[in-house]
């Protein structure tokens, strides 16, 4: 949806001009834009919102979670913060170097197991 | 201005696209980031550190969680408002969200306005901004009352993992900084759209640069930053 609209208005001849004129990052897009990603990222909280509202638990809970999330935070940095607008040796200088910290999550996860199996082990008794 | 003509001449012709246009833009003695501006740039790389910050909150949030023995409080029932009698849960931080939410919709359209030199319009769209922040900041002050006062502390609560209160004070306190430090910028710079600082390229109190109306899509940056975090605070703290 935000999709169809992006392509519409997203590379108009400004964005052309864009590149011909390297200091002028002006974007014009129109009003209407932001009303739809705004209307979007209601529907999605709402659905995060209704996910705790109804109790579901389990691997559903966190891949809804998970899903409304990373559409929201999509939608916010593609739109509001322009970033589909960007060169992509501006997007992904940005947003590549969060995604590592998925690495660090690994090992945490890793980790903590560890500290919890510990902790089980040898202060179950006390 | 003067790098704009020396760039000037590169620019002439079409850059290339995709992984091409990645490897033209970062080779050799040029500026990589050829349309955006060193303020704008300078507010990306400052979001970029500031994400790394917010990472490892959350990230040590996530090891005292899985490693703790002891049962988590649930964030269902310890956010829970009684409203008309009954308990209905998360309310106030779902509240907060959409408060956020929208502060930032009327961001995004300040930064619009301020392109089309809408004075009046994007200073009163800012200052909205603001209104929404401080009202967040407001309702965030409100909460940590509500959990003091039920005896929440860092090391400790009636509920469980005596983790839950440094994790929970560490990552809303330094988040609700950021709102604060932003509604603050917000006033400044809207008061600079309405004095039309912008439209003469007044001189700066900071850098002394001459001010554009860029400025206010940089100022849109950090907020729309504040924001994102909210969404994964809310998905990790508060509803995971």
């Amino acid at each position: 949806m935000a999709e169809a609209v992006l392509q519409d208005h997203g590379h108009s001849p400004d964005a052309r001009a864009a590149l011909a004129v390297p200091a002028d990052t002006h974007q014009a897009q129109p009003i209407k834009l932001y009303l739809v990603v705004w209307g979007w990222l209601f529907v999605l909280s709402t659905g995060s919102y209704l996910v705790d509202y109804f109790g579901l638990q389990g691997y559903l809970r966190w891949s809804l979670i998970i899903a409304f999330m990373m559409l929201k935070a999509g939608l916010i940095v593609a739109v509001f913060m322009h970033m589909a607008w960007e060169r992509l040796a501006l997007a992904y200088a940005i947003i590549v170097p969060p995604v590592l910290v998925l690495v660090f999550v690994a090992i945490m996860v890793l980790e903590s197991d560890h500290t919890l199996w510990t902790r089980l082990t040898f202060f179950a008794g006390s | 201005m003067a790098e704009t003509t020396l760039t000037n001449t590169h620019m002439a012709q079409a850059r290339p696209q995709g992984w091409r246009g990645i490897a033209a833009d970062w080779s050799s003695d040029q500026r990589a980031f050829k349309n955006v501006s060193w303020g704008k740039a300078m507010m990306w790389i400052f979001l970029l550190s500031d994400t790394f910050i917010f990472g490892c909150f959350l990230l040590s949030y996530m090891t005292a969680r899985m490693s703790t023995t002891v049962p988590w409080p649930n964030p269902s029932e310890v956010f829970a408002l009684q409203i008309g009698g009954s308990d209905i849960p998360l309310i106030l931080i779902a509240i907060m969200t959409f408060v956020l939410i929208s502060s930032s919709g009327t961001m995004a359209m300040a930064v619009n306005f301020g392109y089309r030199h809408a004075r009046r319009k994007t200073a009163i769209l800012m200052l909205l901004t603001a209104v929404l922040g401080a009202t967040f900041v407001g309702m965030q002050a409100f909460e940590w009352t509500k959990l003091i006062r039920e005896g929440v502390r860092p090391w400790g609560n009636p509920w469980g993992a005596e983790q839950f209160g440094s994790s929970f004070f560490m990552i809303t306190g330094f988040h609700g900084t950021h709102v604060t430090i932003g509604v603050i910028f917000l006033i400044i710079i809207a008061r600079k759209v309405l004095r039309g600082d912008y439209d003469v390229g007044r001189r700066g109190f900071f850098t002394s640069r001459r001010g554009s109306y860029e400025n206010v899509e940089i100022m849109g940056l950090y907020w729309h930053f504040v924001d994102l975090v909210w969404v994964f605070i809310f998905a990790f703290f508060y509803l995971w």
